[in-house]
C-alpha cells in the first residue's frame, strides 16, 4: 500500500522539464502516458525517491490523474516510494546467484552495514535489499547500484567491504 | 567449432561503436533489405529460415509476421521486447552490452519488414547501462543515415525509441510489455486480440525478442535457406545459450543447434564441466520456468539416446521425463546443492512477481511459496508435498497469462524427480537444517574427471 511520507513540495529544474518534453516527443500525439516510468526514473534520480508532491507534480505535467501515478509507482520495483539511503546496494537473491554464493553475501552486508534489509544507516550513506534475477546470473553473485545502477559481478565478501568502503570516502 | 552468426566479432576492439561494426561488415543487412528487397520479401527470407522465437515460447517469427494486420491508414509497430528478466537468462543483456548495433540493425531491417515507421526497443529498467549503450548506438546509426526520414535515400522512414521500464518480470510477458509501454501497470491483457491485431495504442504489433531481432541480421545477409541449414530439424540456425549455476566457465554461448547436451557442459569448447570437481546433480535447461530434470535425464533421453540442445529433443518425454528450450537460461546444480531450497526460491520468485489479476496465480504462488518455505525449514509434513502439487495443477492452464504455468511448472518438477529429497526434509527436520541430501539421481560417472579451475 501506498504509505504517505513527509510532505515537501518540489520544484522540477527547467533542466528536468527540458527532459520531460524530450521524452514525452517520443511518442505519437495524444500518447503521452507511455512517457510516465522514464519521468518517474528522471525524479528518482534526482530526488532520490518519489515523493507524493513529485508524483502529483509528474500528473500535472502529463494532465493524468494523481492516481495514475501512484498506481504505476506501487507496482514496479524501481520506484521508492520512502526516502533511502544515498547508494542502495540491490543485491540478486534469486536461484541461479544463491547457487554461488548471494545469500552468504547478503548476511555480510547486513553485518557490515549493520542495518536490516530496507533500513538506512544512521549516516544517510547506505541502504540495501535483495532484488531479483538482474539478467547477469553467469557471473553471480551480483550488485547495483541505483540511479545510473552501476554493476558489480563476480563478487565476494573482500569485493563487498571494498566497494563499501570506496562510497563511504567519495 | 560451431559457426558463429551473432557473436563472431564479439572480440574485436570496438565493436560496440558504429565505425568498427561497419568495418565488420555491419549494416550490409540493411543495406540489401532496403534497396533489393521489398518488406514481403524479407519476411518471406524470414519465414525460409525457420527462425522460431528466441524469447522463449519458440514460435516461428516469419509466421508471427505474417499474421500482422495492415489495416489502410493505421500504424503498426515492432516492440523488441529486452526485459529479460527469466532467472537463468543473460544472452539479450550480452548482446546489448557488447555488439549493440546488432540489435539495431535487426530493428531497422525487421521494422521494414512489417512497415512500421516508429519502434520501441523496451529495456528492463534496471538495465540503465545498457539503455544508454543502446541510445549511443542509435545516435550514431541515425548520424550515418541509417535511421530517421528517407533512409539511404529509399523513401524508408524509421525512428527508434529505447523505453525503460520499472522493474517486473510480468513486463516481459508481451502484453503486459505494451501495457507498461503504454505508461500503465504491467498486467496482461486477455488475448485474443492478439497484439498482431491490437497491439500498442490498439494498433497491430509485433513483440519480439532482443536475440529474434538480430537473428535477421544472418538471416537477410546469408539468405533464409542458408541460415535453416544450420540446426537439426525444426530448430534452425544458432541460439545463445545462458549458462549458470555450478560450471567451470559458465557464460553466454552461441551454439548451433541441436548440440549435444553432455558436449555443452563438459566440453573445453563451452562450459568446461562442472565446478571445483563436483558431480552434476540437476540442470534446469530453459530458464527457471522450464522443468527441472536430474542428470541422467540432462544427459539422455529416456530411451537412452543422447539429447541435443534442440527445441524438440530438450522437450522429448513431455513433463514426465523432459523439460523446454524456453529461452536457453541453462542452469546447472552441483551435487551440493539443495533441490528444496531452490524451489522454494523459485516459488519466492513467482509470488514477487505475479502480477495479482488472476486468483489461482495469486495465491497459489504465495500458498507454494509457504509451504516450501515450512518444509525447506524444518516444519513440513508429509502430505504437504502432495498439497504442492494439488496447488500447483490448480495453477496450471487457469490464468490469464503464462505466468502461473511457469511458477507451477518447477514445483510439479521438483516433486516428480526429487520427491525422495522432499521427503527426506519432512523426516529430517533437525538434519536438513544443516546437512544436504546429495545426489538423488546421478548421471554414469563422466570420463572427463579431472577440471580445470577457469579463470
Ligand atoms: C511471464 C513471462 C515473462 C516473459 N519474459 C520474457 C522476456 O523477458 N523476454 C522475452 O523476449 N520474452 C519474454 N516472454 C515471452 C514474450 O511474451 C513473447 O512471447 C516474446 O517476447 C516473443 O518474442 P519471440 O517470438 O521473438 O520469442 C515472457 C513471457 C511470459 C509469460
Ligand atoms: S497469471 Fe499471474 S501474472 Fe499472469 S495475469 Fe494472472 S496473476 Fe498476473
Ligand atoms: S540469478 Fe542473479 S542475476 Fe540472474
Amino acid at each position: 500500500m501506498l504509505k504517505v511520507e513527509q510532505q515537501q513540495p518540489v520544484e522540477f529544474s527547467s533542466a528536468l522539464k527540458e527532459k520531460f518534453d524530450e521524452i514525452i516527443s517520443r511518442y505519437p500525439k495524444g500518447k503521452h502516458k507511455s512517457a510516465l516510468l522514464p519521468m518517474l526514473h528522471e525524479v528518482q534520480a534526482e530526488l532520490g525517491w518519489l515523493s507524493p508532491d513529485a508524483m502529483d507534480k509528474v500528473a500535472a505535467y502529463l494532465d493524468i490523474q494523481n492516481i495514475e501515478v501512484y498506481e504505476v509507482a506501487s507496482f514496479y520495483s524501481m520506484y521508492f516510494l520512502k526516502p533511502q539511503g544515498k547508494y542502495v546496494l540491490e543485491v540478486c537473491r534469486t536461484g541461479p546467484c544463491c547457487l554461488v554464493g548471494a545469500e552468504k553475501l547478503m548476511n555480510h552486508i547486513e553485518q557490515n552495514l549493520g542495518v536490516k534489509e530496507g533500513e538506512v544507516t544512521p549516516d544517510g550513506l547506505f541502504s540495501w535489499r535483495g532484488v531479483e534475477c538482474l539478467a547477469a546470473c553467469g557471473y553471480g553473485p551480483v550488485l547495483q547500484i541505483g540511479p545510473e545502477y552501476t554493476f558489480y559481478e563476480n563478487l565476494n565478501e573482500q569485493k563487498v567491504d571494498e566497494l563499501i568502503q570506496d562510497l563511504r570516502k567519495k | 567449432m560451431a559457426r558463429k552468426l551473432l557473436l563472431e566479432h564479439i572480440n574485436v576492439p570496438g565493436i560496440n561503436t558504429f565505425d568498427v561494426y561497419r568495418q565488420k561488415g555491419g549494416y550490409r543487412a540493411v543495406e540489401k533489405a532496403l534497396k533489393t528487397l521489398t518488406p514481403d520479401e524479407v519476411v518471406e527470407e524470414v519465414k525460409k529460415s525457420g527462425l522460431r522465437g528466441r524469447g522463449g515460447a519458440g514460435f516461428p517469427t516469419g509466421m508471427k509476421w505474417s499474421f500482422l494486420a495492415k489495416p489502410e491508414g493505421v500504424a503498426r509497430y515492432l516492440v523488441c521486447n529486452a526485459d529479460e528478466s527469466e532467472p537463468g537468462t543473460f544472452k539479450d543483456r550480452y548482446l546489448m552490452t557488447h555488439i549493440p548495433h546488432a540489435l539495431i540493425e535487426g530493428m531497422i531491417v525487421s521494422s521494414f519488414a512489417l512497415g512500421a515507421n516508429t519502434s520501441y526497443i523496451y529495456v528492463r529498467g534496471e538495465m540503465m547501462p545498457q539503455i544508454r549503450i543502446l541510445e549511443k548506438a542509435i545516435a550514431e546509426a541515425k548520424h550515418a543515415g541509417f535511421l530517421g526520414k528517407n533512409i539511404l535515400g529509399t523513401g524508408y522512414d524509421l525512428e527508434l525509441y529505447v523505453q525503460p521500464g520499472g522493474g517486473a518480470y510480468i513486463c516481459g510477458e508481451e502484453t503486459a510489455l505494451l501495457e507498461s509501454l503504454e505508461g500503465k501497470r504491467g498486467n496482461p491483457r486477455i488475448k485474443p486480440p492478439f497484439p498482431a491485431i491490437a497491439g500498442l495504442y490498439g494498433c497491430p504489433t509485433v513483440v519480439n525478442n532482443v536475440e529474434s531481432i538480430a537473428a535477421t541480421v544472418p538471416i537477410i545477409n546469408d539468405g533464409g535457406d542458408e541460415y535453416a541449414k544450420i540446426g537439426i530439424g525444426r530448430s534452425t540456425g544458432t541460439k545463445l545459450i545462458s549458462a549458470s549455476g555450478n560450471l567451470v566457465r559458465p557464460g553466454v554461448y552461441e551454439i548451433d543447434l541441436g548440440l549435444p547436451v553432455e558436449e555443452f557442459i563438459y566440453s573445453d569448447e563451452y562450459c568446461g564441466g562442472i565446478a571445483n570437481g563436483k558431480r552434476l546433480k540437476a540442470t534446469v535447461a530453459g530458464g527457471s520456468s522450464v522443468p527441472i530434470l536430474p542428470a541422467n535425464l540432462t544427459l539422455k533421453l529416456a530411451n537412452g539416446e543422447p539429447r541435443l540442445m534442440s527445441y524438440e529433443s530438450l522437450s522429448e518425454g513431455g513433463f514426465a521425463t523432459g523439460s523446454m528450450m524456453g529461452s536457453g537460461g541453462f542452469i546447472a546444480f552441483d551435487e551440493d546443492q539443495c533441490i528444496v531450497r531452490n524451489t522454494w526460491n523459485f516459488a519466492r520468485f513467482y509470488h514477487h512477481e505475479s502480477c495479482g489479476q488472476c486468483s489461482p496465480c495469486r495465491e497459489g504462488t504465495g500458498w507454494m511459496e509457504k509451504v516450501l518455505h515450512r518444509i525447506e525449514y524444518g516444519h513440513g509434513k508429509m502430505s504437504d508435498i502432495d498439497l504442492l502439487v494439488d496447488v500447483s495443477k490448480k495453477i496450471e492452464g487457469n490464468t490469464i497469462c503464462p505466468l502461473g504455468d511457469a511458477a507451477a511448472w518447477p514445483v510439479a518438477s521438483a516433486i516428480r524427480h526429487f520427491r525422495d529429497e522432499f521427503e527426506w526434509h519432512v523426516k529430517e527436520p533437525i538434519k536438513c537444517l544443516d546437512t544436504n541430501y546429495g545426489l538423488a539421481n546421478y548421471a554414469e560417472p563422466i570420463a572427463k574427471a579431472e577440471v580445470t579451475t577457469g579463470n
